[in-house]
């Protein structure tokens, strides 16, 4: 199948969309799809911007190792997430956290989310505040040469951590 | 067919219906932009566990977007069931409709999870409640990718924190018929609201609906986002129901003749366009909306509205249709209802 627009190239992209009520199918070469993508799809075009403003971020703050940022886990680095102006994964937003707050700031008009926690969530700050009071009853069975008592809770500790580095990432 | 719609309902003047969808995703896979097929199905199946777990009574059905027909996926958009963005990568993507068509769990669209609540009329209590149990309920099985200061992370950074999504569609014709709505759009807009036509993102607003709903999820409570939008939706009900009471006094005949013109259209049409039905729709709601049509209620005429639709409506001649036999097929579903 011929593109629709140039008449010239194979048609390798193939929309199907609902435009005004009507459902539209439109064949294009890859070349005439990116024309087109701006007027077709406002989320496009709103990524477009997105990414505009990102880049326009990126100068304003001199993160010069921000550049060379490549996520672990999905092998995004950080002109790909500037094209985009999507994430490829969780780890993503730990990856390119130095970068973040500009912009999340100027998405929101915040950087810190302060809404639902998830229960799981909840639970590991419980045992982190757990954690913290059994350090200090360990001080104080040191102080006191309860070194028995001591020795007990030190594992507990030690477990308690392997926990929590379990339950973290 | 469409029985969210037939939940009881307030305001529906002006309300067609309220939505809230949150985005949500699980920590170990990647977000379905950058997944493999198999791990498309490894969550998919993941999920499908977790719901085999669900309470007795609360019923879920399972469909997958590549075993649904062209015409049938558009169809569960233009129900609103579905999100157009689900569709876009069929071998991926799938979900789950719950039997009163009240909630719809969506598996890989943008995010691994987007959940959302639909019901008839204004309703944010009753949709937030339903929304936060299901996903207490799929968060207590799942490993949802949380982060302590970003919140519930997405792929897109513009739903990043609390995911949520909250909206309404309302119907305007009286603000459209004075030349109000442009200005009431750009207030909108200006105390970050997001305003869009009948099927969401990228489409113009026809038939006098709107689509309003908060832009921002992050650094806000999601209650908090909530009650600011409603009381923004309440002042815009009360302004259009003051213009309809003005321009029954002032217009009556002149609104009278547009209401029961369209009314005749619809009723004796042979052949009419999706973008000519809206219109003409709209001012039969109005009429039902004023009291001046009493023999067709909100309820029918969302269906009708729907059912209209390019993908609905060859769903229900239950044959492909080019344009023109479609005009004649719409024509003729209009006849049977009014
Ligand atoms: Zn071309
Ligand atoms: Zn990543």
């Amino acid at each position: 199948m011929l593109c629709q627009v140039c008449k010239k190239n194979e048609a390798t992209v193939h929309y199907t969309k609902i435009v005004n009520g009507d459902i539209e199918e439109l064949h294009l070469c890859e070349q005439c799809a990116m024309n087109k993508e701006m007027e077709f799809d406002s989320t496009f075009s709103f990524h477009k911007l997105l990414s505009g403003l990102i880049d326009n971020i990126q100068e304003e703050v001199p993160f010069r190792q921000v550049k060379t940022l490549k996520c672990p886990f999905c092998g995004m680095d950080y002109e790909q997430f500037k094209k985009v102006g999507k994430f490829g994964c969780a780890q993503c937003y730990e990856t390119f956290k130095p970068n973040l707050n500009p912009i999340l700031k100027s998405i929101h008009g915040h950087d810190r989310h302060i809404g639902k926690v998830p229960l799981r969530a909840n639970k590991q700050v419980a045992k982190m505040k757990k954690l913290e009071k059994m350090k200090e009853k360990l001080k104080e069975h040191v102080a006191k040469e309860e070194y028995e008592q001591a020795a007990i809770l030190r594992d507990k500790i030690k477990e308690l951590e392997q926990e929590l580095e379990k339950g973290v990432q | 067919m469409v029985k969210w719609i037939d939940r009881d309902a307030t305001d529906e003047d002006v309300v067609v219906s309220t939505r809230i969808r949150i985005a949500r995703n699980l920590r170990n896979y990647k977000f379905p932009q950058r997944m493999s097929i198999q791990e498309a199905e490894s969550i998919t199946q993941e999920i499908l566990n977790v719901m085999k777990d669900l309470p007795a009574g609360v019923n879920y059905k399972f469909y997958k977007i590549n075993s649904l027909s062209p015409v049938e996926r558009i169809a569960y958009i233009e129900e609103h069931l579905i999100s157009p963005g689900l569709i876009n990568r069929p071998d991926f993507s799938s979900f789950l409709l719950k039997d009163d068509e009240t909630a719809t769990i969506m598996i890989n669209e943008e995010d691994h999870l987007r959940v959302q609540v639909l019901y008839p009329g204004l309703n944010f209590e009753k949709a937030w409640e339903s929304i936060n149990e299901i996903d207490n309920f799929l968060e207590s099985k799942l490993d949802y990718a949380y982060h302590d200061k970003f919140g519930y992370l997405t792929a897109c950074p513009t739903n990043v924190g609390t995911g949520i999504r909250a909206s309404v569609m309302l119907h305007l014709p009286a603000l459209s018929i004075i030349g109000q709505v442009d200005g009431l759009i750009r207030g909108f807009q200006k105390i970050g609201l997001a305003v869009r036509g009948l099927y969401g993102e990228g489409t113009k607003a026809y038939g006098d609906l709107y689509q309003i709903s908060n832009q921002t999820t992050l650094g806000e409570e999601e209650e908090e986002i909530i009650k600011r939008l409603k009381g923004i939706i309440y002042q815009t009900i009360n302004k259009e129901r003051d213009v309809r009471h003005n321009l029954l006094s002032s217009r009556k005949y002149e609104i009278e003749d547009k209401i029961f013109r369209s009314y005749g259209i619809l009723k004796y049409t042979r052949k009419i366009s999706s973008k000519e039905a809206m219109q003409h729709l709209s001012n039969v709601r109005l009429g039902i909306e004023m009291g001046i049509i009493k023999d067709v209620g909100f309820k029918e005429l969302e269906k009708i509205t729907i059912g209209i639709q390019p993908g609905s409506i060859q769903k229900y001649a239950n044959k492909d249709l080019d344009n023109s036999e479609r005009d004649i097929m719409r024509a003729k579903y209009i006849r049977e209802r009014l």
